[in-house]
């Protein structure tokens, strides 16, 4: 193993197992929100309850959240530090931007939300979950924008040493790529919340325990999961697949298994790409429907992977071929679910109907794969690049930094995290034992409450 | 941003030092915790933004200081996930082998943190021994001397560490101090005492220490005798936390405390000035906030958003001290 290869491996390694927890926490944030507004407005108890509840599920997971986004802004510089010093003075703005103005937004008022409903009273912890809410989206954003400009720079200027400077940080954040990378991200986090909100439901309908709850988190992970999953794929899919074909057509051939340059593409369902061979083998295919869906006639011309030399082509194409495919069928399956239970709400028969009770449950891992996989097919198809068509991978890395010690460091945070894992699900598990209502609890509050 | 970390994680971390040591049961352990809980992510959200704003503002520093500092940043990345999920899962379960585990936790990656912080401020001032490409590699130890060949650790650096402890130790159980009543304000005060005593020691040898190690400093301070200033204020901030703390004005103690942190670290920073990370051996001279800053566009506009971005932080800021303004005891 080179050290290229275990850098790259760390970054991914700790990116992914990170993002297991801030797509959850934004989407949430949003429900929470939901949940206070219907509290104030219904003057009922029992959503409040509801929101103190998933307010805890939201506190372990930001932990979680903040201790392991912390290595990912050091490993820029730790792990690719030709690449921080080339590109540095522009995405260093949006990753500072994203401190100053998300992270002490959010972790202000999550500590008022979780500890201060007493004195702030009904409107101002409202407010506070408004902010929790603001506060994780906008740092969601900055990243995205800090990821868009590597995917689809814009708004720089080469020097002469081959370091990049910032010329238009307005440009930076309208890049075309980040706001609908933005849009299609944030409607992932709100499918993941949403799934973990109506599976939560359906599980405690299924045993029988804290049923009043059930029905409510059922009700409303189905809705905002309908509506979520919904919008990530029309507009904010289809938005984000038109700028890949634009910016990135290499990439698009590569996720779409497509070698031959071809007038009316077809969109393949199922195959396998044999690079060596250079076709898909054993297709099922739609024919047509790739030209339609990117250019938006069914005789369109999309070029194929043999249209580009294969110095250009991502990587690993069977890699972000699967990935794409995973998360495109996964995010149909999504749909497809949340049309029948959504149907069985508005028919009055979703909550005594075990079959749909269970498919929700089952569902909780299925949009942690989804967005693990969506994330891979963006960052694989950005591939051979770090900084789309200007700097490729292979410069980026740190040049110090042996091939042990980084082998090292990797075995370190798989061990950590493999731990922290443990951690968490022990930790949701209680939570999801003890439940919602009334009863006294152990957790944050009741420890201060024991003190105050 | 270097320096607020210092100050407000400065105490966070010296509550954890001292979190065994003074508070003896769950209730005042949890007491201890409940005075930074509301605070201390925030506190270590200016560690972040101080990251971000060295990448930003200084990208070539950035890339060579943290590729080059590789084993002990991850160290301390590990440090900081531990200390995190301490401070926030302890009260989970009410069971005493599990908050004592946490504690212990908690404790011994403040105290690691703050030494790592103290040898990390050593190694940026000595040093470090820049290639061509402006990059370097430290292995954790070598001799332990300030040669060519320099470690992560050498005697100056676990000085700078060992001073570190002892300062955030003072500062958090100030800290403490100030914020609690009865046996736990009793037993702050016992602490900080001796705390203060080996403070005095090692800032008095340092300031005796640096100039004649590192003739740069001697030099600057010589051409600038008015930077004397810093090292001046310092000594005044730690007269002024024994003189007070006898008088038992704590919060003035601990303002006194927040004076000498400040201070201490600005007389370093005017004595590196203008070095972001000096050479100590080859041709470069170093890395200056010259040579390693961004373009001038990038400095303006970054300085656009940041100030305004600064007082809106502030006041969350306010907000969240606000809530925490009281006394806190065990029994109310």
């Amino acid at each position: 193993m080179d050290a290229l290869t275990v850098d790259r491996i760390h970054f991914a390694f700790t990116a992914t197992f990170h993002y297991l927890f801030p797509q959850l926490t934004m989407g949430l944030a949003l429900l929470i929100v939901v949940l206070k507004t219907l509290a104030i407005r219904t003057r009922d108890e029992h959503y409040d309850e509801a929101a103190r509840f998933w307010g805890r599920i939201f506190g372990i997971n930001f932990v979680l959240g903040v201790v392991t986004g912390i290595p990912m802004e050091f490993q820029f510089g730790t792990n690719w530090s030709a690449f921080s010093k080339a590109a540095g003075g522009v995405i260093g703005q949006t990753l500072a931007m994203e401190g100053v103005f998300s992270f002490f937004l959010e972790s202000t008022f999550l500590g008022a939300f979780l500890f201060g409903e007493k004195q702030l009273g009904p409107r101002l912890h409202w407010l506070a979950a408004f902010l929790v809410f603001l506060g994780s989206w906008i740092s969601g954003f900055f990243i995205i924008a800090t990821n868009a400009w590597m995917q689809h720079p814009v708004g720089f200027a080469l020097n002469n040493d081959g370091t990049f400077r910032l010329t238009s940080l307005a440009a930076l954040l309208t890049n075309p790529w980040a706001i609908w990378q933005f849009l299609h991200n944030m409607m992932g986090a709100m499918v993941t919340s949403a799934v973990a909100m109506a599976a939560l439901g359906a599980f405690y309908l299924l045993i029988h325990q804290f049923e009043e709850f059930g029905r409510t988190f059922a009700r409303l992970g189905v809705i905002a999961g309908l509506i979520a999953s919904l919008l990530m794929v029309f507009p904010t899919g289809d938005r984000q697949g038109r700028n890949i074909a634009r910016y990135q057509p290499v990439a698009l051939a590569a996720m779409e298994g497509l070698f031959e340059d071809q007038r009316g593409a077809p969109l393949a369902i199922i195959g396998q790409p044999n690079v060596g061979a250079r076709k898909l083998d054993n297709p099922i295919v739609v024919p047509d429907v790739l030209s339609f869906l990117t250019y938006r006639r069914w005789k369109a011309e999309v070029q194929g992977l043999l249209e580009f030399p294969s110095d250009q082509w991502p990587d690993n194409i069977p890699l972000l071929y699967y990935a794409y495919h995973i998360m495109a069928g996964l995010g149909t399956i999504f749909i497809a679910v949340f049309a029948v239970a959504g149907w069985l709400l508005y028919r009055g028969r979703l909550y005594d109907t075990p079959l749909m009770l269970w498919a929700l449950m089952l569902l909780a891992p299925f949009p942690y794969i989804a967005t693990t996989a969506g994330w891979m097919t963006a960052e694989l198809g950005r591939q051979p690049w770090l900084v789309y068509g200007l700097m490729r991978t292979e410069v980026g890395s740190s040049t110090r930094v042996s091939v042990g010690n980084g082998l090292f460091t990797l075995i370190g945070f798989m061990g950590m995290y493999a731990a922290l894992s443990v951690l968490f699900l022990f930790l949701i598990y209680l939570e999801i034992q003890r439940g919602p209502g009334g009863a006294e609890h152990s957790g944050p509050q009741a420890a201060l409450a024991a003190a105050d | 941003m270097i320096a607020i970390f210092a100050v407000l994680d400065g105490f966070d971390l010296g509550v954890g030092i001292i979190h065994l040591l003074v508070a003896r049961t769950d209730a005042e352990r949890r007491v201890l915790l409940q005075s930074i809980g509301p605070v201390w992510d925030g506190n270590e959200v200016w560690l972040l933004a101080g990251g971000g704003t060295l990448f930003f503002a200084f990208p070539a520093a950035y890339a060579s200081g943290f590729s080059g500092f590789y084993l002990p940043l991850m160290i301390v990345l590990w440090l900081l996930i531990l200390r995190g999920i301490a401070v926030e899962f302890r009260n989970h379960i009410a069971s005493p082998v599990w908050t004592a585990f946490w504690d212990v936790v908690f404790a011994g990656a403040s105290a690691l943190l703050a030494l790592c912080f103290g040898a990390a401020l050593g190694n940026v001032m000595r040093g470090v021994p820049l290639d061509a490409n402006e990059s370097f590699f430290l292995p954790l130890w070598t001799n332990f001397r300030i040669g060519p060949d320099p470690g992560i650790l050498d005697w100056f650096t676990i000085t700078l560490g060992f001073a570190s402890v002892a300062a955030l130790t003072m500062h958090g159980a100030l800290w403490v101090a100030m914020k609690t009543r009865g046996e736990l304000q009793t037993r702050a005060q016992h602490v900080a005492s001796p705390a203060w005593t080996i403070v005095v020691l090692l800032t008095v040898a340092l300031l005796i220490i640096v100039p004649l190690t590192l003739p740069r400093f001697a030099l600057r301070y010589a051409d600038r005798p008015w930077g004397l200033i810093f090292p001046v204020a310092a000594l005044g901030g730690l007269a002024g936390v024994k003189v007070l703390s006898r008088a038992g004005r704590d919060p003035a103690a601990f303002l006194c405390s927040c004076v000498y942190v400040l201070t201490m670290l600005a007389a370093a920073a005017f004595g590196h000035y203008p070095y972001l990370l000096p050479a100590i051996s080859g041709a470069q001279s170093g890395l200056t906030i010259y040579s390693a800053s961004t373009s001038s566009y990038g400095l303006r506009i970054g300085l656009l958003w940041f100030i305004p971005g600064l007082a809106l932080a502030g006041s969350y800021f306010l907000f969240a001290y606000r809530g925490v303004a009281e006394r806190l005891d065990t029994k109310t």
